[in-house]
């Protein structure tokens, strides 16, 4: 046992930083303006979208809440990353309508990171002492209502001077923007970010804390009779997940270079859902997995269905404008009827490398 | 007087707003009581309907087209449940609504694609469009219609519910799925029954918002569904009065927050505006979450046992 | 089997939904490949079209676009450092939407353009900028009037005049109409219509102003009309994009608004005078960049190309109606046709030194930057009231901010 989990750290460690490495090269042999700089835009926001699905299958895979409120949850953290980290010079261009807004001070940005995430497991804590006591479905709608709410405030012309009402937040720190000695981090900082903060969310799966997670899931009742306090270890998950949450709002932010409430829409949340639910729902692995898929997918292979030429077919009349997410919708409505169990279902990468004895027995009694 | 006579147009369009999510939100608490399912494809099927008059206004004469429009709603509505949802009979309750949000995201995109994106102009459907002058406020025949329409029509429903046979079916199917089952009665027919209704209603519903407010875009559906949702969680799920009451109540508070800071001002309250109107549909979801927390069985739903 | 049979159903759905409404669409008229075969020779220059056509703003996006594209029918070759090159568009649509903005701007900058024409809408501009900045390929805004798109950066020019301008025209021209107290009406989360209503506040005096906003995805605007009225409002501005003005003016008309209604460029569209026409309770003014009747020649060869073709008949809304849109988009075109010229050369780094000098003199007028921002230089603007009755637009007059 002890030998195996030597193995099993080893083996992650340099799994990690050949993925660094990768991720270091691919940036610097690729510039910008080559055709090929889709690829760094799939890998950077693929990064973030995969650290937002493992957080929302945290709750809905391990813990079996089903919860809508992942982009008010990113909202806050994506908000209170940008808020601290524009330069006090810029301010006065940024809040342009309110003065210069109220912050005048700059934070660097691991901690406007670490305070985005804190910010998100804050509001989910006080939104989950009333929420987390209903049944799943009415947690869905309260949740997505939730999502709306913050919306909301966060446009309110009399919050402007902190959030800027209606208008962008920008010239924050940006992935773009990182570098050490001239090395440009774009990619790795999102790639290194997120893994990071998968590992610690594998980590905790695999404690005590995610088995309990797991046995609600499978049944409350027995749960609550095996000792675990239902509405405390709820309470933990939802605010854990919302944490990374926010972190991956911010690390949206860091990659789309503006921030705006208007598109944190409940439509952002149904996307991360049909990501989860193609990964397979409980399949760290598989979330991931399906993040990358559905950006290259939705920014990059996908494209030509928007702008006439697909595979060499060319159709103006069929491959316009919308065309890609209509493929795209359908084909999610193919997981969802046919392949219920996602890409992955809930096995995880390791899964795929052991064999399986209990495949071969059968194979043999037959 | 004058307080009155100023404050009546909010009242007037609260009242026909509320008559047109009340419409949407029998579908869901029908749909709800029997399945379980929030149906978040609802408020995209009375966007669907908006769009298919859009078109076939422009192809057939309107009297066709309106009958024509409720019957390919219902038939929308009955081929999603028997594809979407039919399948999934067996599975947790998590895969349905996640195929239902599936359905809402496929025909958002869809009507994308369509449109192009673009706001489409509803067609002017003769009579209801007419302007009226109704105690001094002027305001759309429309306006007047929709609440004495959705009262007769939802009079007729606790009819069909209450004393015909498959309405007999539906309560006993809400009341006890697995039993009901076992008693012979044949389920698929009955849930069936209750897409077609709530559709019809959806269809009728769509006509009189887009004749008030006429412009179809691909996701003019999506905040109508939500607040008829939320008006059914209000109403009690699984009520239809509730549903009808907590709808009516939803859109004269909405339309009362939009005017909140003129109230307040004529009133002498307030100086300047606060800028509460910001928070219109963010109230709808406010009273959602205190609904659900003071009172989860809404006003008029039933205790149900939790099934262990 | 029975996988099989709902597998089906759910294909058939969605193709029966494409059959039944497609003879009815139409798609983008040109969509770039198709000019490749002309450029045959290899000198191929490659032009971007940052633009929404769908979402909000699609319908203005579009009208924007059929400019440039008209601009490069009449013009599709241009002399580069004594080589002919063929010009290329690529397209990019950026749905209206600042998220979807980013990476539609990195289609462009990764298919290797010079320069960036786009977009209409502050918003999406704002948002893709430091992708074009990051590439270090020049952009030229075309009607995206907000300060922000230029200020603090290089890369970012634009033809058209600015919000704090565009807001105090609109004020002054309210106080000639005689208006004391104004109803302002802003989109949330909307840069565009939040940004000129609080010039506009500005110039008008803010103690004399209701400044309210709507959430996205309104269409119930009747609470808003009810409270300019009860206000005791005498004007409405309400500078939104042109898919909720047409349900504001319907509601105005159903509710007899009595007051006038002001509004920017985007306005400046025939999605607005088809929505007013046959109301003659609404009295609607709007400022623009061009009036048709301007330049006749330009005027009557546009007009035939759009109705050359069905797909720019579609994408003009249905008609011929010339829109400032189209003019800038056309002028937009040249203008970096002339800092290509200017530069010798398709890097994108000589285009933005040499855009800086570029003048021009277009259809809207002269053309030149300033030397701090890249700005137009631009000291008027046109007033157009919408006539119910013929559903075209009149000249009302020029006006200038002093």
């Amino acid at each position: 046992m002890e030998t195996n989990n030597k193995r099993t750290v080893l083996i992650t460690a340099l799994a990690l930083l050949l993925l660094y490495a990768l991720a270091v090269v691919l940036d610097l042999c690729i510039p910008v303006t080559s055709s090929w700089a889709m690829l760094l835009t799939v890998i950077q926001k693929g990064s973030v979208y995969a650290l937002v699905a493992v957080s929302m299958n945290l709750l809905n895979g391990f813990t079996g809440l089903f919860s809508l409120g992942q982009a008010g949850f990113m909202l806050i953290g994506a908000y209170v990353y940008a808020m601290f980290t524009i330069p006090v010079a810029d301010r006065m261009s940024v809040y342009q309508y309110y003065d210069g807004g109220l912050i005048q001070f700059y934070l660097p940005w691991p901690v406007a990171l670490v305070l985005a995430g804190l910010a998100a497991a804050l509001f989910a804590y006080l939104i989950g002492l009333p929420v987390l006591r209903l049944r799943s479905d009415y947690l869905a709608i309260a949740t997505l209502g939730f999502a709306e709410i913050i919306r909301a405030i966060c446009q309110w012309d009399k919050l402007g001077p902190l959030t800027n009402g209606s208008n962008v937040l920008r010239s924050y720190t940006r992935f773009s923007s990182m570098e050490i000695g001239g090395l440009s981090l774009a990619t790795l900082a999102p790639v290194a970010l997120a893994s990071l903060c998968i590992l610690l969310i594998v980590l905790l799966i695999n404690s005590s804390y995610g088995r309990a997670f797991k046995a609600i899931r499978e049944d409350e009742v027995a749960a609550e009779a095996m000792g675990i306090n239902l509405f405390h270890h709820k309470q933990l998950a939802f605010c854990i997940s919302s944490f990374f949450a926010g972190v991956g709002g911010a690390m949206l932010a860091m990659f789309a270079s503006t921030v705006q409430a208007a598109q944190f829409k409940a439509a952002m949340t149904y996307e991360l859902l049909l990501i989860v639910v193609i990964g397979g729902i409980g399949s760290v692995t598989g979330s991931v997995l399906a993040s990358f898929l559905f950006i290259a997918a939705s920014e990059w292979w996908l494209r030509g269905l928007d702008t006439g030429t697909f595979l060499g077919i060319s159709a103006p009349g069929i491959f316009r404008s919308g065309f890609r997410l209509v493929v795209f919708s359908v084909i999610i409505m193919i997981f969802v009827l046919f392949f219920r169990r996602g890409i992955m279902g809930t096995k995880e990468l390791p899964d795929l490398f052991r064999r399986r004895p209990k495949a071969g027995r059968k194979g043999a009694s037959q | 007087m004058e307080f009155f006579n100023a404050n009546l147009p909010y009242l007037l369009s609260g009242i026909s707003v509320g008559g047109q999510y009340a419409l949407i939100a029998i579908g869901y608490t029908m749909v709800y009581g029997i399945l379980r399912l929030i149906n978040f494809a609802h408020g995209d099927v009375f966007m669907v309907a908006g769009l298919m008059m859009v078109y076939l206004s422009t192809a057939v004469p309107i009297y066709l087209a309106v009958p024509l429009v409720i019957l390919l709603t219902v038939l929308l509505g009955f081929v999603i449940e028997k594809v979407a949802y039919k399948p999934l009979r067996s599975a947790p309750r998590m895969s349905v609504m996640i195929s239902a949000i599936g359905v809402s995201y496929l025909l958002q995109n869809l009507a994308l694609y369509i449109t192009g994106g673009l706001n489409k102009n509803y067609p002017t459907l003769p009579w209801i469009s007419d302007t009226i002058t109704l105690f001094g406020a002027t305001t759309r025949r429309v306006t007047v219609i929709t609440p004495i329409l959705t009262i007769l029509l939802v009079a007729g429903l606790v009819l069909l519910i209450n004393h015909t046979k498959t309405g007999m079916a539906m309560r006993a199917v809400s009341k006890d799925f697995e039993t009901s089952r076992l008693m012979g009665i044949k389920i698929n027919n009955v849930i069936s029954a209750t897409f077609i209704i709530g559709s019809f209603l959806a269809a009728v519903g769509s006509m009189l918002y887009f004749s008030n407010y006429p412009g179809v875009t691909p996701t003019a559906g999506a905040m109508p569904g939500l607040k008829a949702f939320v008006a059914a969680v209000f109403g009690g799920i699984g009520s239809v009065p509730g549903a009808v009451i907590g709808a009516f109540l939803i859109g004269i508070c909405e339309n009362i927050i939009k005017a909140l800071d003129t109230i307040l001002m004529q009133l002498g309250v307030i100086q300047s505006g606060l800028g509460l109107a910001t928070f219109s549909d963010a109230f709808t979801f406010v009273l959602l979450i205190v609904v659900l927390v003071a009172k989860p069985t809404g006003l008029f739903g039933e205790k149900a046992a939790e099934k262990v | 089997m029975k996988k099989l049979v709902s597998f089906l159903l759910v294909l058939l759905l969605a193709l029966g939904m494409f059959a039944g409404c497609s003879s009815s669409t139409t798609e983008p008229a040109d969509d770039g490949a198709s000019d490749s075969a002309a450029a045959a020779d290899g000198n191929v220059v490659y032009i971007g079209v940052f633009e929404p056509a769908s979402g909000d703003n699609g319908a203005g996006g579009k009208q924007e676009t059929l400019g440039i594209q008209y601009g490069h029918a009449v013009q599709p070759t241009v002399e580069i450092g004594g080589t002919e090159y063929q010009v290329e568009l690529v397209y990019a649509d950026n749905q209206s939407a600042n998220d979807k903005a980013i990476t539609a701007a990195q289609t462009l900058t990764s298919a290797g353009v010079s320069v960036v024409l786009g977009s209409y809408g502050s918003g999406v501009s704002i948002a893709a900028s430091d992708v074009f900045g990051d590439a270090g390929i020049p952009a030229i805004g075309v009607t995206c009037t907000n300060p922000q798109v230029t200020a603090g950066n290089e890369h970012y020019f634009r033809i058209c005049f600015l919000d704090p301008f565009q807001g105090t025209v609109l004020a002054n021209f309210a106080k000639e109409l005689g208006a004391t107290k104004a109803y302002c009406l802003a989109k949330q989360g909307d840069d565009y219509s939040v940004g000129l209503c609080t010039y506009f506040q500005q110039a008008f005096g803010e103690g004399n102003c209701v400044y309210e906003t709507f959430p996205e995805g309104t269409s119930d605007f009747s609470a808003y009309v009810t409270n300019a009225k009860n206000q005791g409002c005498d004007v409405f501005f309400a500078p939104t994009s042109t898919e909720a003005a047409a349900l504001i003016i319907d509601q105005a008309a159903t509710q007899d608004l009595g007051m006038p209604m002001l509004a920017a460029d985007t306005w400046d569209s025939n999605v607005i005078t088809s929505a007013a026409q046959g109301k003659d309770n609404i009295e609607l003014y709007v400022t623009t960049f061009y009036q048709e009747g301007g330049n006749a020649e330009f005027d009557a060869a546009f007009k035939e190309w759009i109705n050359s073709d069905e797909t720019n008949l579609t994408n003009n809304n249905g008609n011929d109606m010339i829109s400032g849109l189209s003019v800038m988009g056309y002028d937009a075109y040249f203008v970096a046709l002339e800092a290509l010229k200017a530069a010798g050369s398709t890097n994108p780094a000589d285009v933005m030194a040499a855009l800086w000098d570029v003048t021009y003199d277009g259809i809207t007028g002269h053309i030149e930057f300033d030397d701090v921002n890249g700005d137009a230089v631009r000291d008027a603007a046109y007033v157009k009231q919408c006539n119910t009755g013929t559903g075209a637009w009149d000249f009302v007059k020029v006006q200038y901010a002093e």
